[in-house]
């Protein structure tokens, strides 16, 4: 089979030792940043991109997605040890999780998401190996109404089908496209928005966005609410082994959490949160210990922990194939792909299949090599924990401004990632979702420019956007999904009235 | 079951922040020129976006009356302020040619400062090595360009 051939092509790739260097670099840091409060994925490659500029995109890419892989097994670290989920995603994981390091189990549960996130991230990795090349098919019929289509599905599904406030979601995607929209016009080169502020003519550099919310942010955020009581550490006693018992209980756990995760994570759709929280109430109603859930049943770190990974690799598909990112990791590692001129989608498979088929080897070598590091470094990951806050969070504010002077050490770029620190502060304290507006940014103006060359080919006739039937069907959806929470909250209303 | 609760000010005013941004998205608008191309020209993207603000706006302004926003907790300004006066002495130092180390230093202790650190002198001391070390590593192994200033031009 020809998926075969290609995987061993990038597996020649793959082991180099460059490339093996840089995914291990990736993985650790992955791992760190995943353990760490205040820091994740996204941020990271963001602040990355401008080092790693001038290094090999190969190399830098692998390095990327092993730290998104990374940063998901660090997040469960902390779920299960501190009750503090590095990301939402983790959430499920410590429910169960904490009450098992408390009962003096955390080994376990530490081993449990470790092996259960590897056989979910290597299915889920052969996965995206196996359906790559049927996605490309799909998508070189793709015209630009098609891709404008998706564009517009991807917006609300990201922004307003799922999460808490479809009106908030969609405000912030909003934002995204607003600052999407700064700067020159390609097709006619007016420039939009810029208020004479001749650097804002290049339009607003995604990665100062990321950095300036995620990182200045949160860094506002955290520290305007210190007065909140810390979780104590559970240090991990025992054995860091599973019993016999813990095996059976785990396994098919494992499979079902990679079932939820990897199709869910592969759709458009607002995060890992769905999939974790689907395995684990499934998990609570499939148990033969249904007294365990609530106190530490393995069953509900296994399951979550699987989902959690599968749906990370699904977020690979979209973005590989067709190049379009799914939440803001995926945005950023969209942002370290265009750095270099690269174009991720059916272009990309047919042009560099060996960075592509590269990347998706050493996807395998970063499972690999998170499973077999980080049960044994699990001290040195829990010793990271033990920084002093101030000095955490001094330490990525400087890295961001560093990161952001790096890149374009011009002033307004400082005001602007301070702005959008304030803009992070505020979208965190009034529940504004902020992966719509970086997804917004970064797919605003490619949005944009598909449906203007869609208009073109067809001389100005708007039916055009209709008339393939991919892209009448996904439109439809669209709508679906922007008026289904509305809908739904009607309903809603009129069950509590007659109850 | 309707709870009554009062309209939520801070609501409102992102209500209004929304909308006076969808103005400024349409003031900017008037200036571009329809362009001759067939189909949509540089304005279209704007007004879509005008519009949805506005909208959203609306939106936002009828969850705030009903006091559909979540509850918040009280916020440490002091902590706020000391992290955005840490940027500020940063892009004041950049600005006037204080050079990188100096700049993050500052930034350091301002943002330890802010989570309740009251060591000024260790904290400079740490941004500073940070900062060499970060200037090291970047400008002269990875070639990137740093802002210089007199400290700088001693390495």
């Amino acid at each position: 089979m020809d998926v075969f051939i290609s995987l061993a092509q990038g597996l020649t790739v793959a082991i180099q030792p460059m490339n093996l260097l840089f995914a291990l670099t990736g993985v650790l840091l992955g791992t760190a940043v995943g353990v760490l409060p205040g820091i994740g994925p996204a941020l990271t490659v963001a602040l990355l991109l401008p080092i790693t500029f001038k290094l090999d995109p190969a190399g830098s890419i692998i390095m990327f997605a092993g730290i998104y892989y990374g940063g998901m097994y660090g997040g469960s670290t902390t779920a299960i040890l501190i009750n503090t989920p590095g990301e939402s995603a983790s959430l499920a994981t410590a429910l169960e999780g904490n009450k098992m390091a408390k009962a003096g189990r955390g080994g376990p549960a530490l081993a449990t998401s470790a092996i259960g996130s590897f056989v979910a991230g290597t299915l889920a990795t052969a996965g995206i190996a196996f359906l790559a090349p049927y996605l490309v098919e799909l998508a070189i019929r793709f015209g630009p109404e098609d891709y404008f289509a998706l564009m517009c599905l991807a917006f609300v599904t990201v922004s307003a089908t799922f999460g808490d406030s479809p009106v908030r979601g969609l405000t912030s995607l909003f934002i995204g496209l607003l600052l999407g929209l700064v700067g020159i016009d390609l097709l006619t080169g007016q420039a939009r928005l810029t208020f004479g502020v001749p650097e804002l003519v290049d339009g607003i550099e995604v990665t100062t966005l990321a950095v300036g919310v995620f990182a200045v942010g949160e860094a506002l955020y955290v520290a305007s609410r210190r007065h909140h009581h810390e979780e104590k550490l559970e240090p991990v006693r025992g054995s860091l082994w599973m019993t016999k018992e813990d095996w059976q209980r785990s396994w098919k756990p494992w499979l079902r959490g990679f079932a939820f995760g990897f199709p869910i994570g592969a759709l458009p759709a607002g995060g890992a949160e769905i999939p974790t929280f689907l395995s684990y109430s499934t998990e609570k109603r499939l148990t033969k210990y249904p007294e365990e859930f609530g106190k530490g049943a393995i069953e509900g770190v296994a399951g979550p922990e699987a989902a959690n990974n599968a749906s990370a690799a699904g977020t690979l598909v979209p973005l590989l194939t067709l190049g379009l990112p799914t939440s803001a990791t995926a945005a950023m590692m969209l942002a370290g792909f265009q750095q270099y001129g690269l174009n991720p989608g059916p272009l990309l498979f047919a042009e560099k299949p060996d960075l592509v088929w590269g990347l998706i080897a050493s996807l395998f070598i970063a499972n690999v090599m998170l499973l077999v590091l980080n049960l044994p470094l699990v001290g040195l990951w829990v010793r990271l924990l033990a920084i002093p806050q101030p000095w955490l969070y001094a330490g990525i504010l400087v890295f961001a401004a560093m990161g952001t002077i790096a890149a374009n050490p011009s002033v307004i770029e400082l005001l602007m990632l301070a702005v959008f620190g304030v803009l992070g502060f505020l979208m965190r304290r009034f529940d504004y979702p902020i992966a719509p507006a970086v997804v917004g940014l970064i797919l605003g103006p490619v949005a944009e420019s598909q449906l203007r060359r869609a208009l073109q080919i067809s001389l100005g006739d708007p039916v055009a956007l209709v008339q393939s039937p991919i892209a009448a069907t996904l439109l439809a959806l669209t709508a679906v999904a922007l008026l289904a929470p509305f809908v739904m909250r009607g309903l809603d209303r009129f069950r509590a009235v007659e109850d | 079951m309707t709870s009554h609760r009062r309209v939520d000010t801070a609501g409102l005013v992102i209500a209004l922040l929304l909308l006076a941004l969808s103005a400024a998205v349409f003031w900017d608008m008037n200036r571009l020129e329809l362009s001759s191309v067939y189909g949509v020209g540089p304005k279209a993207m704007p007004i879509v976006v005008g519009t949805g603000l506005a909208l959203l706006a609306l939106g936002n302004g009828v969850v705030a009356v009903r006091g559909g926003l979540p509850k918040r907790e009280t916020v440490d300004l002091t902590a706020i302020l000391l992290i955005l006066g840490g940027l500020g002495a940063l892009i004041a130092l950049i600005a006037l040619g204080g050079g990188f180390i100096l700049a993050t230093a500052t930034l350091f202790v301002a943002v330890a400062t802010a989570f309740g650190r009251r060591a000024y002198l260790v904290d400079f001391l740490i941004g500073f090595a940070l900062g060499t070390f970060a200037y090291l590593l970047f400008a002269k192994l990875l070639a990137l360009t740093l802002p210089v200033g007199p400290l700088e031009r001693l390495i």
